[in-house]
């Protein structure tokens, strides 16, 4: 079982990265991008345990280290390998 | 005879800095504590140097705030023992809780490496006490996270209840407010961006930041 979590940042933080990135695909003929953001990919796997235990793990992970609430927002989904 | 701590996490690699003016500009009693360590009953205060400590992975300052100091660096502050968190040091104290807000990529997301210029905004706080309200300090800022931002409440708190320590004059990385350092609550615990430690003899260019050191230092000891 694996979790998948992404973590963005909030509404109205400045995202320079994503900005120039946006900016830089738009430079190359890339259209149709309104807006683009920058944020983190981080893969949990785990041992033998229940979904609600992954849940719980990923959450707990979340809210403990992975993410500052004062700047961002996270979502995850538990998936089977 | 004062003495003081200067925290040491992998990555810190503004702490010889640190040692160096206390130890020979102040002539006070200083010693390098371990990450892992969890014990500073000895020190009258303490000092969260800059750097990249445990390189900065997944944000600045979020790893060395489980380290086993952190917690004794928490217990310490709320005894009101006087703590500096400097650059790194600043955004471990976010981190870990013991001031408001957070620090993120400066506004063009360059690393900035530059001499700036700080509005002194009150000296009734154990940093400032040395200073006057409206004085100008010249120091070097060297930092990529150093925008500093928190929602409207905190800043509106931090503007009412002088916390505010420091604003830059020509903010260099769009901090919220100009601002460059914050206070506690109970105002013994500080964190700024900008080094004064880098700044303390007149042969790099300014000693404007031994103005902080010695506020401190004459004011509790």
């Amino acid at each position: 079982m694996k979790a998948k979590i992404f973590i963005k940042y909030k509404d109205g933080i400045l995202d320079p990265q994503g900005k120039v990135t946006g900016n830089a695909l738009n430079s190359i003929g890339v259209k149709g991008i309104e807006s683009l953001s920058i944020g983190k990919y981080i893969e949990m796997e785990f041992d033998d345990i229940t979904r609600d235990e992954a849940d719980k793990i990923a959450n707990d992970s979340c809210k403990k280290l992975l993410v500052n609430p004062n700047t961002q927002t996270y979502s995850y989904e538990i998936i089977n390998d | 005879m004062t003495k003081c701590a200067v925290l040491v996490f992998p990555g810190s690699n503004c702490d010889n800095d640190a040692y160096f003016v206390l130890k020979n500009i102040f002539k006070i009693e200083v010693s390098f504590v371990w990450h892992k360590d969890s014990n500073l009953d000895s020190y009258h205060m303490i000092l969260i140097p800059g750097g990249f400590s445990y390189g900065d992975y997944l944000r600045t300052g979020a790893i060395a705030k489980f380290s086993p100091i952190m917690k004794e660096v928490v217990s310490k502050s709320k005894k009101g023992i006087p703590v500096i968190g400097i650059c790194n040091g600043f955004q471990i104290l976010l981190e870990c809780g013991l001031l408001p807000g957070a620090l993120i990529n400066n506004k063009n997301i360059k690393f900035l490496s530059q001499n700036v210029k700080l509005e002194v905004q009150d000296n009734l706080s154990m940093f400032t006490n040395k200073l006057n309200k409206g004085d100008t300090l010249e120091m070097p800022i060297a930092h990529k996270q150093g925008n500093y931002i928190a929602d409207i409440d905190t800043i509106r708190m931090l503007k009412d209840n002088n916390r505010i320590a420091f604003k830059y004059l020509n903010n260099p990385n769009g901090s919220q407010l100009d601002i460059a350092g914050i206070t506690n609550e109970e105002g013994n615990v500080l964190g700024m961006m900008p080094h004064p430690e880098r700044a303390c003899d007149k042969i790099l260019g300014s000693d404007d930041g031994k103005l902080i050191f010695q506020s401190i230092i004459d004011s509790r000891f």
